[in-house]
């Protein structure tokens, strides 16, 4: 079979040149970003790093990092690098005001962040005769506009189905014959799961691959995605910051993603000591952004725990693949495809006027997240009526879902029952075998 | 007038019950009566006992989430039609109920009802006018 991509001269490009490529970009963008961003500015003047001492990739390890808290810092404006009026879009991720991330787009931005997704539907299959629904969130969330920039590009027909509404979702990839579905692996699991309750075997069903991110996922769950709709399933990575899906991408040999290394600059450091690991070893992966504009974060900690490898593919891509990642090193959760971060149920508890003695409880029962806070009722609080004490349940769920966007099941318990370890209680409980 | 009750919550586990139970029991307090209202993750458990002061103290000790509140006891004689005539006493006053519960004398021949209403005094009211008789703490002690 002809092998096909996207952008051939960058995704095949020889790893001599495509270093060389960064090495420019990066001596550019941190010039742009020295004269334009006064919060990095004074990170660099601090650690006494002029743009001028970056001469190249290798001198990559001398600038600052970038974590969650200059983001919050530096809310909503410090870090834009472009007047507004040279900016068209924004998108941001859930959350309080203090762990909300809202980045900054160029219409520049937006394209290659849209070639980006498109590389990834090519290297799934696709081409303009194909018929790509995505069922990623419209809106604030990235994944909606990045697969549906990148189905444009590709020239497919793009069904802009946004998330939710299962039975439209069926209806029309049967009645159109969609063959690429885009969305989080949990929602393509209930998609097949609905499809196969409705009596739709593998064969009957137009997909052929689908591309799903935002949220963890193993083999397993890969292997039963394919298995039920009949098609090829594809990993994609990607993140608010650094503008969307599309900064990593699987190929058809699924044995990690290939980063899209002329745009995004990856490294992996020690997350304890922040030096920088050989490749081949597991560490935090750091990410710059090489062309963006509007919001270019050098040296970005992701907080994702991962492996880089730049063994050879048999897909013909030379771009240095990222391992799935395989854990964090905050305590940020991915509930169906939603971050969580435990301090935003303590913030809602505290403003619904409860103690922030709480219990966060996920698993993934068919292959769908459950997510449980489990909360201690004051003993003020108490009430002998049951419907009182179910109101107050359903009220906070409510709340929590304004807050974070997806629904919580919530259980008031007895006070001092959520088990305490060395006085202080485990607040989150992942049962999720994701590795 | 009013007499307490106890109410406790509970978790919906194994052994949560008995737990209270033998709590109850250690310390020498006596059960009148009892009922339990529950969902599937917790359960409500409303006691009325012969020592409500021990049992609200033990309890609560023992990290349990207590109220103690007040609820009519009514006395009504053993025979068809005579829960009917309470309520419907307190029907036409417009007395709203959330729950009620009975118990049996040991030795007359009568019954007790246990009423959690919005209005105490008015519940009371209206019973005693139509001829019922109200139990009191001194009642529930003696039982």
């Amino acid at each position: 079979m002809e092998k096909r991509y996207y952008q051939k001269e960058i995704e095949t490009m020889a790893v001599e040149d495509i270093k060389k490529l960064q090495s420019e970009k990066l001596v550019k963008q941190v010039k742009h970003v020295y004269e334009n961003v006064e919060y990095y500015r004074n990170l660099m003047d601090e650690k006494g790093v002029k743009p001028e001492d970056i001469k190249g990739i290798e001198d990559l390890h001398k600038l600052p990092f970038l974590s969650k808290a200059d983001l919050r810092d530096a809310y909503p404006y410090g870090l834009l690098a472009k007047p507004l009026k040279d900016c068209v879009r924004i998108h941001s991720t859930s959350g309080t005001t203090g762990r909300r991330v809202v980045a900054f787009y160029t219409q520049n931005d937006v394209d290659l962040w849209e070639d980006c997704c498109a590389r990834a539907i090519v290297a799934a299959g696709g081409t303009s005769d194909d018929v790509c629904q995505v069922a990623y969130g419209y809106g604030l969330f990235t994944g909606g506009a990045g697969l549906h920039g990148g189905s444009h590009k590709v020239g497919c027909l793009t069904l802009p189905m946004s998330s939710g509404n299962t039975e439209r979702q069926i209806q029309f990839m049967n009645d159109l014959s969609a063959t690429i579905l885009c969305c989080t692996p949990s929602y393509a699991a209930y998609i097949g799961e609905s499809l196969k309750e409705q009596g739709f075997k593998p064969q009957d069903i137009p997909l052929k691959a689908g591309i799903f991110g935002a949220e963890p996922w193993t083999e397993e769950m890969r292997k039963n995605i394919e298995e039920t709709l009949g098609i090829k399933a594809y990993d994609i990575y990607g993140l608010t910051e650094t503008s969307g899906p599309g900064v990593a991408f699987e190929c058809e040999e699924q044995t990690g993603m290939h980063i899209n290394e002329d745009h995004f600059l990856a490294e992996i450091i020690d997350p304890d000591t922040g030096e920088v690991l050989p490749e081949g070893e597991k560490g935090e992966l750091v990410f710059t952004a090489l062309d963006k504009e509007a919001f270019p974060l050098l040296r970005y900690r992701t907080r994702d725990i991962c492996v880089l490898s730049r063994k050879k593919c048999s897909c013909g891509r030379t771009l240095i693949k990222m391992a799935k990642p395989m854990g964090r090193t905050d305590d940020m959760l991915i509930i169906r495809g939603v971050n969580v971060f435990p301090s935003q149920i303590e913030t809602v508890l505290l403003n619904e006027g409860y103690q922030p003695n709480y219990q966060i409880i996920v698993d993934r029962v068919n292959n769908t997240d459950t997510f449980e806070v489990n909360v201690e009722l004051a003993p003020e609080q108490f009430t002998d009526k049951v419907s009182e004490i179910l109101a107050m349940e359903k009220s906070l769920a409510n709340a929590m879902k304004i807050m974070l966007g997806i629904n919580p099941t919530v259980r008031l318990v007895a006070p001092k029952t959520i088990a305490r370890s060395e006085g202080k209680a485990k607040r989150v409980i992942d049962n999720r075998k994701l590795i | 007038m009013a007499i307490k009750q106890l109410t406790v919550f509970v978790e919906n586990r194994q052994g949560a019950l008995v737990a209270v139970t033998d709590t109850l029991a250690k310390h020498n307090v006596n059960m009148r009566a009892l009922s339990i209202a529950e969902t599937q993750e917790f359960g409500i458990l409303r006691l009325i006992v012969n020592d409500e002061k021990t049992a609200e103290k033990t309890l609560t000790e023992e990290g349990y989430l207590i109220k103690v509140i007040d609820v009519v006891g009514v006395k009504i004689s053993d025979e068809p039609g005579k829960l009917t005539e309470a309520l419907g006493v307190l029907d036409k006053a417009g007395i709203n109920m959330e729950y009620l519960y009975a118990f049996m004398a040991r030795t007359e021949k009568h019954a007790y009802v246990v009423l959690r209403v919005e209005d105490n005094a008015l519940a009371e009211k209206v019973l005693v006018g139509a001829g019922f008789k109200l139990i009191t703490e001194n009642d529930v002690n003696k039982l």
